[in-house]
């Protein structure tokens, strides 16, 4: 599987991204800068987590401007799978790939811990290696990871099952609505979590449940 | 605008910190009076905070070099070498006063300050620590300043993007009107890669890189060197604003424009800003440096000389280049949209000569600058021995059970999980041991090789014995690092004190000094880096004397490390080294009884090397399942932190022939408890016997409580609800701050 990893200014996991991917697919992930205009042809493009643009005015809503967004919206339409992991998903959401906006903590606080993540769809390209409902272990690291959208957005991510990741036994470390830490688009090829599946790989980490999700990406555009 | 030819008044001279005889000195060295301009670069260079017009003298009595050893004191930071061509840099150093003043801000540009110090010698930050001390609790700022410390550090080291493992956090009375901040980073470089400040070659090109200067933090450093008062309040514009964003930026930029070969010298502008690394890279290099400052990228309009020679506005670099490569060298600036401007050029004439607006603002002998500062010897008395204090004096409690709970829960003693998750401590993916152990490791690169961090000093025991003090936080240091598995390496060393013109406190600084020198040397610990912070009173009263060791460690093999969590049922306990049962200066005495008594404990090094050796060559083997030292707060103390990281409990027996209390409370040194399986527990004693090394089983772990003889037990629930309840409990107190 071919990949690419977008490097925006004050990007920051993005190290910790390229070497999960190539680590899990085998192939070293391509590196593109933000002022590019066009990303290689690629099966997976990546937003990394970080602080773009220092989070200064919204968190991701420089990014979401940036020369290189045109073509991953423009890859995003034709089908090839795009994540946003953190500030990724922050990026995303700003750039009206996906719905609702995700707002300060509701402790106000930055957190970073070990949460447990609920699989609540495992029929997507970024699960189907997961067991419907099944719980694992994944950390997260944010200050803007509380999920909001409007009574009927929220309907919607809901009754078309687009909800993908939901922190469970009661560790929702942000007041995101419905629990919600990671959704998807309609087509189901976008996808934005704001935990770290890719500090989750290895036996270092303490746990290696993250790899299911790129490989479920590697077995989906196989 | 300031004008550059006023008048030097007395009053003026005072202003700038300098004293009557420092002031002569000047006009003796220049021959003339000095300018406005000149007056501020001498008050900059000669402060206490830049010069180390105190310490010196005794700084150099430091153990500072070693076969592991690259570069020692008097760089940006010292380097050490861990084999495979690949050197650790690391330095730390203090940001107490503005963090006083303006907690998030003064805090976040204190780790913004040492990632710089550290990247600027060519390696890419890989751990960041931070040894805080704060007030009471129950004083009333006390939460205010926890609160924008604490987000601080974690604003700007998230946002960077680094690791932030660990460090410590403490309170006490004498911090109620000077907190301490002292901020550490490790970065990671080839050991033939690494750049320092020394300029070479004459008619380079000096450039300046970074973010704009602006006239914040102008005299930061002078203020850094007063005492506090009732005017503290009105020395906020002193206070620098940070931007992580940018430093993010500059630390890509810089290690882009390193791999080119373009940079001949480069040095951070931290205190005293323009003037300080332009002066230590001219002066280093034996080399003049001319400045135009017309040249220099501002943030706000008409500054003069005086404001952008003072200013210590952050994320900024001088370089020098080679002028061949000067046009890529801006490729790479410009990429990372960061400011790139030739200000100025390396000269033969030893002058540090500024200009603005065509005209001279400063002429001043380059050399004499730096090295002619001031040095005092200054007079000391050394603090008074304390009388021991006998076990019989020290009452023991009504029920050992309930102690150990309220232990657990104080101040000093509880979980600071409230402080750590607002640090990002997993980015990079590397982090093996995060915050709350021993000491956090990090693993180099895809391994096997790891590095093991941690900050530590005891404040009270150096209050009571400076040297023995001093003694105790390297060894201390060393005993952290040994209980992961690792071979201590190097320290670096926040030395926080306070005022030096009193012959107690100077007292205080030598005595901490020569114990730290002692232990460094008997344990083959050299302080390559570290930083002195004088001058920490409020209102005449000075700081508990607080030398923060911070060390670094090395394991061959990531894979052989420990960490202090009981694994599972059925391992036997074991303490390894003499237990005594030394209460004075303890934390029983100190908070249950409120009692500041007695010596410390002392500590013989020899014995502190040979129980470190054999615990960690049983590590190394393969041997044990966790390793806790026992310090604060005593031996059952440290079996109830193991029982609660690991959520397994343990039936403990306690040997008769101390009083109990003495027993579980004392803080006699050089202790670890292990654990390991039942079966390996002769073999184990063996060779310890052979070794000289003390070693007794204590009990075996199992259950959800701790089990004391025929005590009642003490549920792992209990204990844990005291000691990560008190953090959050206390800090969702109200914040008067916010109220006023």
């Amino acid at each position: 599987m071919k990949s690419a990893v977008i490097v925006f200014p004050g990007s920051n996991r993005e190290r910790d991204m390229l070497s999960a991917l190539e680590k899990i697919t085998g192939t070293k992930p391509v590196a593109v800068w933000h002022a590019d205009k066009e990303l290689p042809k690629v099966d997976l493009v990546v937003l990394p987590g970080g602080f773009s643009y220092g989070d200064y005015l919204r968190t991701g809503a420089i990014a979401a401007r940036a020369a290189i967004m045109d073509d991953v919206r423009k890859k995003a339409a034709d089908g090839v799978h795009v994540l946003g992991v953190c500030n990724g998903f922050q990026i995303l959401c700003e750039a009206g790939l996906l719905p609702g906006v995700l707002m300060r903590n509701s402790h106000l606080k930055f957190v970073c811990r070990h949460v447990k993540l609920e699989v609540a769809n495992a029929k997507t390209a970024f699960t189907r290696k997961y067991k419907q409902g099944e719980v694992w272990r994944c950390p997260v690291a944010h200050g803007d990871g509380n999920y909001f959208a409007d009574a009927e957005t929220l309907a919607r991510l809901e009754g078309e099952n687009r909800v993908v990741f939901r922190y469970a036994e009661g560790t929702n470390p942000n007041g995101s609505l419905n629990d919600i830490a990671g959704i998807m688009n309609e087509r189901g090829n976008v996808m934005g979590l704001m935990p770290h599946p890719e500090n989750e790989i290895e036996d270092l980490n303490g746990g290696i449940e993250g790899r299911a999700l790129f490989e479920s990406v590697l077995e989906a555009v196989a | 605008m300031i004008a550059n030819d006023v008048k030097i008044t007395p009053k003026l001279v005072a202003e700038h910190g300098l004293k009557p005889d420092e002031y002569q000195r000047i006009l003796d060295l220049i021959g003339r009076e000095p300018t406005l301009t000149e007056l501020g670069i001498f008050s900059a260079m000669w402060n206490e905070h830049c010069s180390y017009k105190s310490s010196k003298k005794w700084l150099r009595t430091l153990p500072t070099t070693g076969p592991r050893v690259i570069c020692g004191p008097g760089e940006n930071a010292g380097v050490v070498d861990i084999g495979d061509g690949q050197a650790i840099i690391f330095k730390m150093e203090s940001h107490n006063h503005p963090s006083y003043i303006e907690p998030y801000q003064g805090a976040a540009t204190g780790v913004g300050g040492i990632l710089r110090d550290v990247f600027t010698m060519g390696a890419r930050p890989i751990a960041a620590l931070n040894a805080l001390r704060f007030g009471a609790p129950e004083h009333p700022r006390t939460r205010h300043v926890v609160s924008g410390v604490v987000a601080g550090v974690g604003g700007y080291g998230n946002s960077f993007g680094v690791p932030t493992i660990g460090g410590e956090v403490n309170f006490d009375e004498s911090y109620n009107g000077n907190c301490l901040v002292n901020a550490f980073a490790a970065g990671l470089a080839d050991a033939d890669k690494i750049f320092y400040s020394q300029a070479k070659g004459v008619g380079l090109p000096i450039v300046y890189l970074g973010s704009k200067t602006g006239r914040d933090g102008i005299h930061g450093a002078t203020m850094a060197s007063a005492e506090f008062d009732k005017d503290t309040e009105e020395k906020r514009p002193t206070v620098q604003i940070g931007d992580p964003f940018s430093e993010k930026l500059l630390l890509e930029a810089c290690l882009e424009l390193m791999a080119t070969g373009a940079v001949i010298a480069i040095q951070d502008m931290g205190a005293a800003g323009l003037t300080c690394s332009a002066v230590e890279m001219g002066a280093k290099g034996d080399l003049g440096v001319e400045l135009d400052l017309d040249k220099v990228p501002c943030r706000e309009e008409g500054m003069t000389a005086y404001e952008m020679m003072l200013s210590e506005s952050q994320e900024r670099m001088l370089m020098v280049l080679d002028p061949a490569k000067e046009k890529q060298a801006e490729a790479v600036f410009r990429k990372w949209g960061l400011d790139f401007a030739v200000i100025g050029y390396t000269t033969d004439d030893l002058r540090f000569r500024i200009k603005r607006h065509g005209e001279v603002m400063a002429d001043l002998p380059i050399k004499e600058l730096g090295d002619q500062a001031p040095e005092y010897d200054r007079p000391w008395i050394a603090t008074p021995k304390a009388a021991a204090l006998a076990t019989s004096d020290v009452p023991a409690p009504n029920d050992i059970a309930d102690t150990l709970v309220k232990i657990v829960g104080l101040p000093d003693m509880a979980s600071r999980r409230w402080v750590w998750e607002q640090y990002d401590h997993l980015i990079q993916g590397n982090t093996a041991i995060g915050p709350g152990g021993d000491a956090a490791v990090i693993r180099i690169g895809e391994g096997p090789k790891a590095l093991a961090f941690t900050l530590d000093v005891s404040p009270r025991y150096c209050a009571a014995d400076p040297v023995e003090g001093g003694k105790q936080a390297v060894a201390e240091c060393w005993r952290n690092l040994t209980a992961v598995g690792a071979e201590p390496l190097a320290i670096t060393d926040n030395l926080n004190f306070g005022n030096p013109e009193k012959p107690e406190i100077m007292g205080q600084f030598v005595g901490c000094i020569q114990g730290i020198g002692e232990a460094a040397r008997a344990l083959d610990f050299p302080v390559v880096s570290g930083n002195v912070s004088l001058y920490n009173e409020t209102n005449g009263k000075g700081i508990l004397p607080t030398p923060a060791i911070g060390g670094v460690g090395l394991l061959p093999d990531i894979a052989k490390r420990v960490t202090v969590a009981f694994k599972k049922a059925g391992d036997a306990i074991l303490v390894i080294g003499e237990t005594k049962g030394h209460l004075g200066q303890s934390i029983y005495l100190r908070d249950i009884l409120k009692r500041r008594e007695g010596t410390p404990p002392p500590v013989d090094l020899a014995i502190e090397r040979r129980n470190g050796d054999f615990v960690r060559s049983e590590i190394r083997a393969g041997a044990l399942t966790a390793v806790h030292d026992a310090s604060d707060g005593g031996l059952l103390v440290a079996l109830a932190e193991m029982a609660m990281a690991g959520g397994v409990g343990a039936r403990i027996e306690a040997p008769r022939d101390l009083p109990l209390h003495a027993w579980a409370f004392g803080e006699d040194q050089a202790r670890y408890v292990i654990t390991l399986p039942d079966a390996m527990v002769k073999p184990l004693l063996d060779r310890a016997a052979r070794a000289g090394v003390p070693a007794s089983r204590i009990g075996t772990t199992g259950g959800d409580e701790l089990t004391l003889g025929s005590g009642a037990p003490i549920s792992l629930k209990r204990l844990k609800a005291a000691h990560d309840g008190w953090f959050p409990t206390y800090m969702a107190g109200p914040d008067v701050m916010d109220a006023q």
